[in-house]
């Protein structure tokens, strides 16, 4: 359904956000992503829909290659895909349903889109979803007066108002606390698997990983370096992901921070003068 | 540099010592162009006409007060006038401020290389010219009247708004217009739904901005012909009727205290 061959993408400063990425996903999984910050997870999602640019390689969605499209031809193909962001993402000025219903944008003329002229099936199906987000009774509440968790339902369902055939979720749980991020999560899963929908979910939380996803993706330097399930995902890996750390959380802490603490000191201090 | 190594001992200071010294010649250039300035002044300065400007300043009081309050039957109109070449000046000006803001904007410009120069100069070039300016080479093209005087502030309007609109474009969140352009939505519809709903405070603001300065400026438009209560005030000024002038000159502070409380109200609605 999403196969990705060879995706390479190389900043103009030269450096490779991506080097090199090939995968292939199937309708109905929820995939998570997991890397440090700048292994490439944020890059790789923005590139399946084109808001950002691939150097090259092939996005294959349905048989039709991303890559190469143009103008409408790119605008068709992207309502297909639902993008649900990091820190919301709504326009904070407009209402929740104008939210909403800016994921039918791309159904309708200019015009009728600027009068605010929504089918009324389009509007049936907004409010639909509204209530299977729990949000009914703040449908004409202005984006900015929701709490976050609040605020990630709204663009749950914008997403999912698309109707679209995969979803690309960034970071979803990044701004919100442990609980609101796992009802979040849940909601996410509950909702993908009641459209059959394939999710590709990038998360810093590897505990949410291995609680809500089918199958693990570890991203490291713009490389695949671990593709499983969640019960793979050990230890030895996870150093292989994000590099040395102690993981289990049990053994002397102080020891190990403050050892790690005085060995950075020492380096940035090295760097200052050597950069002197 | 700041970091620096002392008998063995790291310390740091703010700015080393190359960066410390321009800093100093900066602040001695600086005074002493002040002090240049002041001799130039006052060598320039006929102090015998200044010494006596108390004595001046009471003797015109005295001519101005009280205001010739029967006189205020003839500024009505001109009084109207004034307010409708601000207004629809503004208004002419904001129309076109905002195609040429959104061509100017980084973020919203269809080309960097030859659209983005070109508003620009649009920009730039009404913003260098008084509205004064524009409504002497205007009273020319277009004959004396209120409609020089609109087209001239509404020319000085466009790189006002112009200008600040773009910046308020550059400085929008652009993760919300990434997220309408995620929708599939035709560029048009982004820049409805992810520009505008974030740039509409700006927008009002900047325009109501712009209304009351320009009921200000318009009141001088008729000093050169351009319509308005300036053409009163050149006239009374030329045959000495303070006391005219002085009711001319309380009933533009009027104006504009009353155009300033409309405004402010207005804005704080909107926001």
């Amino acid at each position: 359904m999403l196969i990705l061959e060879n995706l390479i993408m190389k900043y103009g400063s030269g450096d490779l956000a991506l080097n090199g990425v090939s995968l292939r996903f199937d309708k109905g999984e929820i995939v998570a992503l997991i890397g440090p910050s700048g292994a490439g997870k944020s890059t790789l999602i923005r590139c399946v829909n084109r808001l950002v640019e691939p150097t090259s390689g092939s996005i294959d969605v349905n048989g039709k290659n991303i890559a190469s499209l143009k103008g409408t031809e790119l605008r068709r193909a992207r309502r297909k895909i639902g993008m649900i962001f990091q820190e919301y993402a709504l326009v904070e000025r407009l209402t929740v349903m104008e939210n909403i219903l800016s994921g039918r944008l791309g159904y309708m003329g200019f015009w009728k889109s600027w009068f605010r002229k929504f089918s009324s099936g389009d509007v049936a199906k907004a409010l639909n979803l509204l209530e299977r987000v729990g949000l009914s009774e703040h449908f004409d509440k202005r984006a900015d007066a929701l709490s976050g968790g609040q605020r990630q339902r709204v663009g749950i369902a914008r997403a999912l108002l698309q109707e679209p055939d995969l979803l690309l979720v960034d970071e979803p749980t990044a701004s919100l606390d442990p609980k609101t991020a796992r009802q979040i999560m849940r909601l996410i899963k509950e909702l993908c698997s009641e459209r059959n929908l394939l999710a590709v979910i990038n998360l810093h939380d590897v505990g949410l990983a291995k609680m809500f996803s089918d199958r693990i993706i570890g991203l490291r330097k713009g490389r695949v370096v671990f593709d499983d399930t969640p019960d793979e995902l050990n230890d030895t890996i996870l150093t292989e992901i994000y590099g040395e750390e102690d993981w289990s959380g049990s053994a002397d802490k102080k020891k190990v921070s403050a050892q790690v603490r005085e060995h950075k000191h020492m380096e940035s201090m090295d760097y200052a003068l050597a950069n002197d | 540099m700041p970091l620096m190594k002392r008998n063995g001992a790291v310390c740091w200071v703010p700015r080393d010592s190359k960066k410390q010294l321009v800093i100093w010649f900066g602040w001695f250039i600086g005074i002493m162009l002040v002090f240049l300035c002041w001799q130039s002044i006052s060598a320039k300065t006929m102090w015998v006409f200044a010494a006596d400007a108390p004595e001046q300043l009471r003797l015109m009081l005295m001519r101005m007060f009280p205001p010739k309050l029967e006189y205020m039957d003839k500024l009505w109109k001109p009084l109207w006038d004034t307010l409708n070449i601000a207004t629809l000046g503004t208004l002419l000006g904001v129309i076109i401020a905002v195609p040429v803001a959104s061509a100017a904007a980084l973020n919203t410009t269809p080309s960097k290389r030859l659209v983005r120069p070109l508003a620009m100069v649009i920009l730039v070039s009404s913003r260098s010219v008084n509205s004064l300016i524009w409504a002497i080479l205007l009273v020319t093209i277009v004959g004396p009247g209120i409609l020089a005087g609109i087209i001239a502030i509404a020319l000085r309007s466009i790189g006002f708004v112009g200008k600040l609109l773009y910046e308020a474009i550059e400085e929008i969140d652009k993760t919300q217009v990434e997220a309408v352009t995620a929708t599939g939505a035709a560029p048009a519809q982004v820049f409805s739904y992810g520009i505008v709903p974030q740039i509409m405070p700006a927008f009002a603001g900047i325009s109501l901005y712009r209304w009351d300065i320009n009921i200000r400026e318009s009141t001088i438009l008729g000093y050169v012909g351009a319509g308005g209560i300036g053409l009163n005030l050149s006239s009374s000024l030329s045959i000495l009727a303070w006391s005219q002038v002085s009711l001319i000159l309380i009933a533009v502070l009027i104006t504009v205290v009353a155009s300033e409380w409309i405004s402010a109200r207005v804005r704080s609605r909107l926001i």
